[in-house]
């Protein structure tokens, strides 16, 4: 086949485009700085020229990835494509090299697809803001480093691309740094994810002791020449850098912060491509998570914690983001309690799917939050827009918008035929299935069976569905439905999206439709079964079949399975139009405070105060106290140089009561020394 | 002739180092140090009626320096009069520590 050896030409240039447009959009970022201006906005022939640059490189990297995917599609299973030698030391070898398989093309599809998209709404976001060339520059960075971590085909690869979107990721929650909070949330980001890579480092330290070769496809075919202990050792170092990046507990604090960037930041970065990493290094390291039943289980019961917290704490936000935020949380660890089990086709069926409609809510958010910014703007109040006590009624102001928004919802709470449906299904089926018979249910995670856990795994995902439909009815309601809460005047003002924000919302909105159809189960007879499967045989069936259940379930259970998550699903938004009360609803200035569950739920379970007051303020204590007073102060600055000083100055000053500055004496002291001299050596030669 | 010249050479020495010891005129005390390098040139040469050349050759060199000390020191007199209006070293004490 040609298309391979002119593809692997060609696949560097896939991260590279972005990498170019971030150098280029970073140099006009500078131009206002160089030549002195002072503008609100950035003239709009630049903010073309800006547009262009950024978009156009996503939408070239997008067609070729399109096109690299075509011809994976055919005979080639991988494309590597090595542009050079590292680092060699020994035996030991990396390269810079890009591996273009079916598993890297499918994440490659989701980050310059959906990363498209996100580009061409941040024009129009974004147009008002002075650090518009700055934006795209950052973003076009992200999208670069995103495409390496998901191309790199060894681990330090990958490592460069991981540390890099964290990097874009500081850059772009920083965006508005001129305000503290923002500044903070940044590098609250930064530095727990700094938690999570040194398990990631941990990790491939120990690989690189054990087997000397870091390359994914060296990892896969020869870890079993390792103990299972120690792959299992391996396998949650890996996982504690998942935990970091892709938000579960306990490191997922920085996450509902992260929303303090500009929103289709939160949308790309924080909602569909970055936080996802995690998910794609465990498929990526099948091989190696089959092979560790107990950090599998470990995964499952994380994933599943971590789905159930998010979610009760998105069902007591007022923050339209904060909801979306803690949802993200949510389906991240439904994604983690999938790829734990081994259901690694669902878990990236899930990964992609709430790429689309979770892009598409925070896209929607961001339309509601723009407009509503607008109205306050010009009806100069300084009310909170994003908090959704201040909205209510945007349906008639905004029908687009909303209309969007509810396909996304009903998607997310798990309505059929729309995309979440089917993906959460796959995981809940492939989770009740390895419960009933599985190697992995045969495990143990010290004295609990793995059939315990998957099963406690399995209903928990139930209750979290339940609440993601109840916290996402009531964001609708309140957002869009009953009475506009903040007077008429501002009401007038709100405006449904322009254009340039709606066409990325509705071809998102289309996508959420279909997206189904990448893997529908067997037991509907609406199109070919299991697509998304098959595509990914080659990367997760080889080592699935170690935690794969005994085949398929008798179709009475998965059709039992199906109307137990659909029952769920229409439930909880049936629970959410009966208990809430929108009607009594007042804005946030007038809003009482919140008592009880409600205000523990509204704290995140005081986490970050926890942390403020058992971990942070101990340590800056020990620090101010003990290493800054004692250590430093005490020790070093009065004993070590004071006190040296002092030595110096006590000793000089009683040398220095021999010079009493009389030539004289000091010619007298010279010639009796002399003499003395002399007249030793006469003695001692007359002796 | 090597015992008389020695004698001489002490002789001046002595002279020059009691002057350098008793006399507080920086000139005077200046004319001393040179009257002592002249001193030790005269036994250099004394000397190397025994020893060979070397101590005429080396008597060159003293010469040399004390020429250049000269120069030197007697730029130092001439700003520490000017500073001081004095080159009384009695009243001159600024080393002290």
């Amino acid at each position: 086949m040609p298309i391979s050896t002119s593809a692997a030409q060609l696949v560097w240039l896939v991260p590279a485009l972005p990498f170019g447009g971030f150098v280029v959009n970073g140099l006009l970022s500078l131009i206002p700085a160089w030549r002195g201006e002072r503008a609100e906005l950035t003239p709009s022939g630049r903010r073309a020229t800006v547009s262009a640059i950024g978009v156009g490189v996503m939408l070239v990297a997008l067609a070729l990835s399109v096109w690299l995917a075509t011809g994976i599609g055919g005979a080639e299973a991988s494309i590597t494509s090595t542009l050079g030698q590292w680092m060699t030391t020994g035996a030991f070898q990396v390269d810079w090299a890009l591996r273009v398989d079916r598993l890297s093309v499918l994440m490659m599809l989701v980050i310059t697809g959906v990363g498209s998209l996100i580009h061409v709404y941040s024009v129009g976001y974004m147009a008002d803001d002075a650090g518009f060339a700055r934006y795209f520059a950052y973003l076009n960075l992200f999208v670069g480093f995103m495409l390496m971590l998901v191309m790199g085909a060894n681990l330090p690869v990958l490592f460069i691309g991981w540390e890099g979107v964290g990097l874009a990721s500081y850059l772009l929650i920083g965006f508005w740094f001129g305000e503290t909070a923002n500044a903070v949330a940044g590098k609250k980001a930064f530095v727990v994810n700094r938690i999570g890579d040194f398990g990631l480092l941990l990790a491939m330290f120990i690989l690189f002791t054990n087997l000397g070769s870091l390359d994914f496809d060296v990892i896969a075919r020869q870890h079993s020449a390792m103990a299972t202990p120690l792959i299992t050792a391996i396998c949650l170092f890996m996982f504690l850098g998942c935990a970091g990046k892709s938000a579960q507990l306990p490191l997922y604090v920085w996450l509902p912060d992260a929303m303090a960037g500009p929103t289709p930041v939160s949308a790309l970065i924080h909602a569909a491509t970055m936080v996802t990493a995690g998910i794609y290094l465990i498929v990526r390291n099948a091989a190696l998570f089959s092979a560790a039943p107990v950090a599998s289980l470990v995964i499952v019961l994380v994933g599943a914690c971590t789905a159930l917290w998010a979610a009760s704490v998105g069902l007591k936000q007022w923050d339209i983001k904060k909801v979306l935020a803690y949802s993200t949380v949510s389906q991240l660890g439904y994604m983690f309690v999938a790829v734990g089990a081994g259901a690694y086709s669902a878990g990236m069926f899930h990964l992609v799917t709430h790429a689309f409609f979770k892009a598409l809510l925070f896209l929607g958010a961001g339309a509601v939050i723009h407009s509503m910014h607008h109205a306050f703007h010009e009806s100069h109040r300084h009310d909170d827009a994003q908090d959704m006590r201040n909205m209510g009624g945007l349906m008639r102001r905004m029908p687009a918008t909303g209309t969007l928004m509810w396909i996304a919802t009903l998607a997310i709470a798990g309505i059929p035929p729309l995309a979440g449906f089917f993906s959460k299904d796959a995981i809940l089926s492939a989770v009740a299935e390895r419960a009933i018979e599985s190697p992995l249910a045969e495990a143990s995670l010290g004295p609990v069976p793995g059939r315990v856990i998957l099963w406690l795994a399995y209903g928990i995902a139930l209750i979290t569905a339940f609440m993601t439909a109840v916290y996402m009815t009531r964001l609708m309601r309140y957002t869009f439905h009953g009475r506009f809460r903040a007077g008429e005047d501002v009401e007038t003002a709100v405006h449904d999206a322009p254009w340039l924000l709606r066409a990325p919302l509705i071809v998102l909105g289309a996508l959420t439709l279909v997206g189904g159809w990448l893997q529908l189960p067997e037991v509907l007879p609406i199109g070919r079964p299991g697509l998304l499967a098959e595509w990914l045989a080659p990367i997760a069936s080889a080592s699935g079949t170690l935690l794969a259940g005994t085949g398929h379930l008798p179709h009475s259970t998965e059709f039992v399975l199906i109307a137990i998550a659909i029952a769920v699903a229409v439930g909880g938004i049936v629970t959410a139009f009966i208990l809430l009360k929108p009607d009594v609803l007042t804005t946030r200035d007038a809003a009482p405070a919140e008592h009880g569950i409600g205000r523990i739920l509204a704290n995140d379970y005081f986490v970050d105060t926890a942390i403020a007051r058992g971990l942070v303020a101990p340590v800056v204590a020990t620090a101010r106290k003990v290493l800054w007073r004692g250590l430093d102060l005490g020790l070093i600055h009065a004993v070590v140089v004071q006190g040296s000083g002092q030595v110096l100055r006590v000793m000089s000053s009683i040398a220095s009561r021999a010079q009493i500055g009389f030539a004289g004496s000091y010619v007298w002291a010279i010639t009796l020394g002399a003499v003395a001299l002399v007249g030793i050596f006469v003695l001692r030669a007359g002796r | 002739m090597i015992r008389e010249a020695l004698l001489v050479s002490a002789i001046l020495f002595s002279i020059g180092v009691l002057g350098v010891l008793t006399r507080r005129n920086a000139l005077i005390l200046f004319m001393c140090v040179e009257l002592m390098l002249n001193a030790v040139n005269l036994s250099f040469i004394a000397l190397s009626r025994l020893h060979g050349v070397q101590g005429q050759v080396f008597v060159l060199l003293v010469m040399t320096v004390a020429a250049a000390e000269a120069a030197v020191g007697l730029a130092i007199v001439i700003s520490v009069f000017r500073h001081y209006r004095t080159v009384d070293l009695g009243r001159i004490r600024l080393l002290r520590g």
